[in-house]
């Protein structure tokens, strides 16, 4: 998770910041299905022959959250994409110096 | 005990693969590992008990989403060799977040701990009940469209908002700072 928020800070080139984003999420995801887990339990469908089951909810949770997730890794995309028709380039200290140059 | 070495195996996987986005340049390379990361964490995932979320991940998570960024790195120019900016904040911010995260981590109850608090509110009642009033044997499916079907309607809603914005995004040709920047070009 901290890998993913260094990579959002650190790199210049704006998929790889998206990326990040989607890499910081799913670290979050798998923890919170860690903590449904139980020991000994079994997927949570019912059967005759099981009897501990793991947390269904943060399951549907996370069910949620990795769609939500992909439609906002969709719309950062679509973000880097109109911006590279607009500048000709995704690092973000070449898109500054030309912000720079265009003030002037 | 074999379950904990699976997941510790698999975590240390994902730690690397990190690292090796972290280090490429190259952005086909990066969307590839990106894939490679959400397939593994649908790994955990079955580990983990929760197949339908691995289902989901590797479909949603590994597949489309790893197919929407190709389409973007093939339109993208090829990754240059990157500066790192911000490095020092971020190894401060890093070590921070980690530190406070391994504290509350510590404060949490065992994994797999079948008394933990969060397995004894509504999930007992879910599990013990949805059975006769859904006949479906599946509980994720059932709290997923019955119980919570607000939620999921929400859910909906916003992927319909994302997908309106990323048309919208797409398909206009006049924004502002584009005619802009050209002028500037011009002059």
């Amino acid at each position: 998770m901290v890998g993913g928020l260094f990579i959002i800070i650190t790199s210049q080139n704006y998929l790889k910041k998206v990326v990040g984003l989607a890499i910081f999420q799913t670290a979050v995801f798998v923890f919170f299905v860690s903590l449904a887990k139980v020991l000994d339990g079994t997927a949570p469908i019912l059967t005759k022959m099981a009897n501990a089951y793991s947390n269904p909810l943060p399951h549907v949770l996370i069910l949620t959250a990795i769609v939500v997730g992909v439609a906002t890794s969709a719309l950062g995309l679509a973000l880097v994409l109109q911006i590279y028709k607009n500048y000709e380039t995704i690092e973000e200290k070449e898109i500054e110096s030309l912000e720079l140059k265009s003030d002037k | 005990m074999n379950f904990l070495l699976i997941n510790f195996f698999l975590i240390s996987l994902l730690l690397v693969t990190t690292f090796f986005i972290f280090k490429t340049t190259s952005l086909i390379s990066v969307v590839a590992l990106t894939g490679a990361f959400t397939l593994l964490c649908s790994a955990i995932y079955v580990n983990l008990d929760a197949v339908d979320v691995a289902f989901t991940e590797a479909a949603v998570g590994s597949g489309i989403s790893t197919i929407l960024m190709v389409m973007a790195a093939a339109k993208l120019p090829e990754g240059k060799k990157n500066k790192l900016i911000n490095l020092f904040p971020s190894i401060i911010l890093a070590v921070a977040i980690s530190l406070i995260l391994i504290i509350i981590i510590a404060n949490l109850p065992l994994l797999g701990d079948p008394n933990a608090p969060i397995h004894l509110h509504v999930v007992p009642e879910y599990l013990k009940e949805s059975k006769d009033f859904f006949h479906i044997p599946n509980v994720v499916t059932n709290i997923l469209a019955s119980y919570r079907g607000f939620d999921t309607l929400g859910e909906t809603i916003v992927i319909f908002t994302a997908g309106l914005g990323v048309i919208a995004l797409l398909t206009s040709n006049t924004l502002n700072r584009k005619t802009n920047f050209k002028k500037n070009k011009k002059k």
